[in-house]
């Protein structure tokens, strides 16, 4: 690797690089998030003392952990060149189906099962109409962001669940507890990245969504199955949806239509920053969920400082916007 | 020269156009066979007619003495026939050896997990690029390659497997004259090694360069084939070009 350029993405995961370890790690794009979040936490915590308190750090983790979860899902569609921003619904959907599972006297196991395939299967349906149908990504997306939420308002009738029946302490202790002092989905978010990560790096099916987003004619040449890959992207997205949907309910306790409303442009954004590439190509387990961790980081810097919320979604946009031109920049470097 | 291949009478019919009309050629080993015409003359067709990207409307495709038809690229492939396609088909975001091994990876067992194999493909990739002289760094990323490097990676993809004939599209188009000498001379490796090589050109020296004999195009029809000995650019630009009917 002959260049030096800053914050570069996942090339040296790509390649057997020569440096040693520690300088590969200081090129990375996460360490330089890595970077800014601790500079961020600094600032704010000498601005106000509510910030670094035990109780804020953790509520900042947990809320990054359930659109981390869901950046990891993105992360595979915006490497093979897609994007879907149905997942706040898919989100939805399934918080609802295992609301109303559990609420009917399912056991928990068969009510997460059921949320879980049915997260894959959204993002299936996703992807095989992106794939067979032709369409484009966002436009698809777009359409079943609306159906989706407007199917978890048909099933629910608009009615809030917050009774689990048997399974109430179980799903609650899954989604608001804590193992060894850490939220419980902050495991659910790092075992995720590492598995995303193995996904990513060590199979065919990672190196194969690296190929389509690099080259997709190239990679139909090479032999390689593009429309089920791009289709099990999709429904990798979906069911990563669903994952942080159950422990999105265990936490609140309840389950509303709402639920997961407005998280694709803060997951997008997570993912983007995380050094994802809009265009496709690149993009990292690890990226995904420390970008989530700025966003969360982000807004709650703002709360403190006592920005008014209304601001909020100025400033994910902002976010989307700067990462893009940033990847824009780098592009014209390359 | 031993025969590898043969078209006889190839025609593709495409609606109302007919893009081939009865073309019979012979593929040699060990071979350097250029391929001329203009735009439109058949050419692209002919050369993805034994790619197995299209299947004949009629006429018999003959390798090594048995009929076959070839369903797609891949069954190509599993016969010794690849292509290297004038956008060279490569991933930019991947290296030089994951372009190398796309699609046919080496991988290896953990436990029930079939993972894949860097050091093999990168050892292996280097050893492609050794055998071509060819600079190109396994690990490089393919973006940050030249034109002549990228034409060294798309042609060790055929090297992996054992192929018999290797189809280049316009190799020379868009790279610069030094790269040029640099593709010529990976053409001449691939022949010394017994590959029967069809190289598809619209550069006259570069044909004259390299090739053994040429195949002239025009309006769906082979209008020549002749040794480079026995022919001259001047004969073929007429050929080419409608000014000479046939030779």
């Amino acid at each position: 690797m002959s260049q030096t350029n800053g914050p570069d993405m996942n090339i040296d995961l790509l390649k057997g690089s020569d440096r040693s370890l520690l300088q590969r790690m200081m090129l990375t794009q996460e360490m330089w998030i890595a970077i800014a979040i601790f500079c961020l936490g600094v600032i704010v915590s000498l601005i106000s003392a509510k910030f670094a308190t035990t109780g804020n750090l953790l509520n900042v983790l947990q809320n990054a952990c359930f659109i981390g979860i869901m950046a990891l899902g993105m992360t595979p569609v915006l490497i093979s060149g897609g994007i879907d921003i149905s997942v706040g619904s898919i989100l939805g959907l399934c918080g609802v189906t295992l609301g109303i599972l559990l609420n009917a006297g399912a056991p928990i196991g068969v009510g997460i099962a059921g949320a879980l395939l049915l997260g894959a299967f959204c993002g299936a349906v996703n992807g095989s109409i992106i794939t067979f149908a032709k369409l484009p990504p966002f436009i698809v997306t777009l359409a079943t962001l609306s159906i989706g939420r407007s199917l978890a308002l048909v099933v629910t009738n608009n009615e809030v669940f917050y009774e689990f029946g048997s399974a109430t302490d179980s799903i609650i202790a899954l989604g608001g507890g804590y193992t060894f002092g850490l939220p419980n989905v902050v495991y659910a978010l790092i075992i995720g990245i590492l598995v995303l990560h193995f996904l990513l790096r060590m199979t065919r099916w990672g190196r194969y969504i690296f190929a389509i987003g690099g080259n997709e004619d190239a990679a139909r040449l090479a032999g390689i199955p593009v429309d089920s890959i791009k289709v099990s992207a999709y429904a990798f997205s979906g069911l990563m949806a669903a994952v942080s949907g159950v422990f999105l309910v265990g936490w609140l306790g309840a389950v509303t239509n709402a639920i997961g409303t407005g998280y694709e442009l803060q997951v997008i954004a997570s993912t983007v920053i995380g050094g994802a590439s809009l265009t496709g190509g690149f993009g990292t387990a690890l990226g995904a969920g420390i970008g989530a961790i700025l966003v969360e980081v982000i807004r709650n810097a703002l709360l403190i400082a006592g920005v008014n919320p209304f601001w909020q979604g100025t400033f994910v946009g902002g976010f989307i916007l700067a990462a893009v031109l940033l990847e824009r920049i780098r592009s014209l470097r390359r | 020269m031993h025969t590898l291949a043969s078209l006889e009478d190839i025609v593709m019919q495409f609606g109302a156009i007919r893009a081939l009309d009865g073309v019979s050629i012979d593929i040699h080993r060990g071979e350097v066979l250029g391929l001329m015409g203009d735009n439109g003359a058949g050419k692209s067709t002919l050369v993805r007619t034994i790619a197995g990207n299209f299947q004949p409307t009629s006429g018999r495709y003959v390798l090594e003495g048995e009929d076959i038809q070839l369903s797609g690229p891949a069954d190509a492939r599993r016969h010794g026939i690849e292509a290297v396609y004038q956008d060279l088909a490569l991933c930019n975001n991947l290296t030089a050896a994951a372009n190398v091994f796309l699609g046919r990876e080496i991988t290896r067992r953990i436990g029930p997990l079939k993972v894949l194999d860097h050091r093999s493909m990168n050892n292996r990739a280097a050893e492609l690029f050794r055998e071509l002289k060819s600079e190109t760094r396994p690990a490089d990323l393919v973006e940050r390659m030249s034109g002549g490097q990228r034409q060294a990676v798309a042609i060790a993809r055929t090297r992996l497997a054992q192929s018999k004939i290797v189809l280049m599209d316009e190799p020379t188009a868009a790279i610069s004259v030094r790269q040029v000498a640099e593709v010529l001379a990976l053409i001449r490796r691939m022949k010394d090694q017994g590959l029967s090589v069809i190289l598809i050109s619209h550069r006259m020296p570069d044909v004259f360069e390299v090739c053994d004999r040429v195949v002239v195009m025009r309006r769906g029809r082979k209008v020549a084939d002749k040794q480079i000995a026995d022919t001259s650019p001047e004969e073929i630009t007429g050929l080419i070009t409608g000014a000479i009917h046939t030779a």
